[in-house]
């Protein structure tokens, strides 16, 4: 265990560079840059702001510049909120797509698995097909589509929620009104995918002798799926949380540009927009390391799950 | 796929070993309706997208300042009704169509040998480059690649060709990894061991042995991408990175629609109602399609 830890870790930390490398390159060798504007500045004036940015240094400095200062939590300056770092922006954006992305994959895990599981036991009835059209549509139907058509329905027409923004309320005092649409549409797709793969795991296990025995032996059906079945079948939806984390996080740019939620989804898209160099890298380091800290984490716990998976 | 349906019996017991898979996967697959509904209906988008807008009286990319935002009627000339620049919304659905089912394709072609290619490589050799080639899939699978998309589109321009490219060069992962796992299985058998003996080169095995007996899988993934890159698609259009004016895709038309919605739902309905319909429809027809196709995962079934 102590040594799949260790190896994991020590994995993790090309991808990260990779990922750093691939996003710097990138961006620099792109056409354009953070300085065009509209109204053209004096040679001088850009010449000194390239000086200050230390764009003005070869490229393989600049970028052991990046990594060095990195290494110290520095992710620099924003081009675009001149008086603001991209340290800065992260701290406060963050917070927002955290509460938005956990809530939704708390619902996606509870809610997939209950409702994968609850089809299992059903299998072929009328319930199990229900559920599982359900989920072909949480697929099927974008949260670009969705949201939209939501906000239409409880926001316009019939004015119980928020059709966007934060609030002033803390959560508690109605704050959560403004939370409810963006994390069901977000989780939604989420939810369909892990009841699809829970409910075939579930019915492979279901038919394994280990259950029939326990069957034979009297014990309930509720008895059988929390004591014995539901472990082994979470193999499977385990191992799917890594992609899930970047499905939502992928979601949460189109799900906070809808309803205004100021999260980090958000700064990516204004910052790629404007060409803020320092700000998208950023981002997309900071939820790259995030991703694949989530994955080491899911290898971990992959490896308590299935113990043929440690070697 | 033209096997002989619902032939007797006896033709049917005559060993037709090659030919055999694919006779069972279509009697397997006509069983499900909703897999073959899904078909139907997807042929029959198809045709309407492709020969819809040259039938329509309407130019998808003409604006008529006399009729901006025209309520959807059966008689009134335009059946779903115009946007707000008074382009008729039929045509420019069926245009936005055409173009989202391009990306589709052409993307998961792409996708698709990119895939088999690096898939059927890693496979084949075995030992130490296919641990390295799957250990490189494994880090990529770890990347935010919607993110480093979204950057290519900012940073090169919007052009069409890079969309099909770079959705498609993101999306090959999932194909590498269940193509090498049937390689891995194919490579034990008799016949590639009788043209290795006979002295076929590898690059030659896997294209003329290994490929061709990969269909079967090929074509499940296939329709199972289909819907997620038209998904992309749609998703960067929505956010403004897309294809451009005039061209349109539903993505752009779902972006633009919700944006008017309070006044003008059907701007928003008519295009959200396609791309749903169509994701559905591959994504039940792919299914099926992996019932019929894919021995191991027979479950629930």
């Amino acid at each position: 265990m102590l040594r799949l830890f260790f190896r994991r870790l020590l994995e993790s930390i090309p991808t990260l560079l990779i990922l750093i490398a691939v996003t710097f390159f990138m961006m620099r060798m792109a056409p354009g840059g953070p300085f065009d504007s509209e109204k053209r500045l004096a040679p001088e004036v850009e010449a000194n702001l390239r000086a200050a940015y230390h764009l003005d240094e070869p490229l393989w400095q600049q970028f052991g510049r990046y990594l060095w200062n990195l290494a110290q939590g520095d992710f620099g300056p924003s081009f675009q909120y001149r008086d603001r770092t991209v340290t800065e922006l992260i701290a406060s954006g963050f917070p927002v797509s955290l509460q938005l992305g956990g809530l939704a994959m708390l619902i996606a895990v509870v809610a997939g698995v209950a409702l994968g599981s609850l089809a299992a036991l059903r299998q072929n009835k009328a319930t199990d097909y229900t559920t599982m059209a359900a989920a072909m549509t949480g697929i099927s139907v974008p949260n670009f589509v969705l949201a939209p058509l939501l906000v239409l329905v409880f926001a316009v027409y019939l004015g119980w929620l928020p059709a966007g923004g934060l609030g002033e309320a803390s959560l508690l005092e109605g704050g959560w009104k403004n939370l409810v649409l963006p994390v069901f549409t977000l989780a939604l797709t989420q939810v369909a995918y892990i009841a699809r793969l829970t409910r075939g795991s579930m019915i492979e296990v279901l038919r394994s002798n280990y259950i029939r025995t326990a069957r034979a032996q009297g014990l309930s059906t509720l008895t059988i799926l929390f004591r014995h079945a539901l472990k082994p079948a979470l193999i499977p939806v385990v191992s799917y949380l890594g992609p899930a984390t970047a499905g939502l996080i992928t979601g949460s740019v189109v799900i906070e540009q809808i309803f205004g939620l100021p999260g980090l989804g958000r700064y990516f898209v204004t910052g790629a927009l404007n060409r803020d160099y320092t700000l998208v890298l950023g981002i997309v380091v900071f939820y790259g390391a995030l991703i694949i800290l989530f994955n080491f984490l899911v290898d971990l716990i992959y490896g308590w799950l299935d113990p043929r998976s440690r070697e | 796929m033209t096997a002989p349906v619902g032939a007797p019996l006896s033709a049917i017991a005559v060993p037709e070993a090659p030919r055999s898979l694919w006779t069972d996967a279509w009697s397997t697959l006509r069983q499900n309706r909703a897999a073959m509904a899904a078909a139907v209906i997807l042929g029959a988008l198809v045709l309407l997208v492709l020969v819809g807008p040259s039938l329509s009286d309407h130019r998808y990319d003409k604006p008529n300042w006399d009729e901006i935002a025209v309520p959807p009627s059966l008689t009134g000339g335009h059946l779903f009704g115009t946007d707000s620049l008074g382009r008729d919304l039929f045509t420019r659905t069926l245009m936005g169509g055409r173009l989202s089912l391009l990306v589709g394709v052409v993307s998961t072609l792409v996708s698709m040998l990119i895939g088999i290619a690096w898939g059927a490589t890693a496979g084949f050799l075995g030992g130490r480059a296919d641990r390295i080639m799957m250990r490189i899939v494994d880090i990529l699978y770890a990347l935010p690649f919607m993110f480093l998309v979204i950057l290519l589109m900012v940073l090169f321009g919007r052009n069409i060709l890079l969309i099909f490219v770079a959705i498609g060069a993101c999306n090959w992962l999932d194909m590498a990894r269940i193509v090498r796992g049937q390689t891995l299985g194919l490579k034990q058998r008799e016949f590639i061991e009788a043209a290795r003996v006979s002295g076929v080169k590898p690059g030659r095995i896997i294209l003329r042995h290994i490929v061709p007996n990969l269909l079967g899988v090929v074509v499940i993934y296939v329709t199972l991408t289909i819907p997620q890159v038209i998904l992309v698609e749609s998703f960067l259009s929505f956010l403004g990175l897309g294809v451009q004016e005039p061209q349109t895709s539903w993505g752009v038309m779902v972006s633009d629609g919700a944006m008017d919605m309070e006044n003008a739902p059907w701007m928003l309905v008519f295009p959200a109602a396609f791309l749903a319909v169509t994701l559905f429809c591959f994504n039940y027809l792919g299914d099926g399609l992996r019932d019929a196709l894919d021995p191991r995962d027979r479950s629930g079934r």
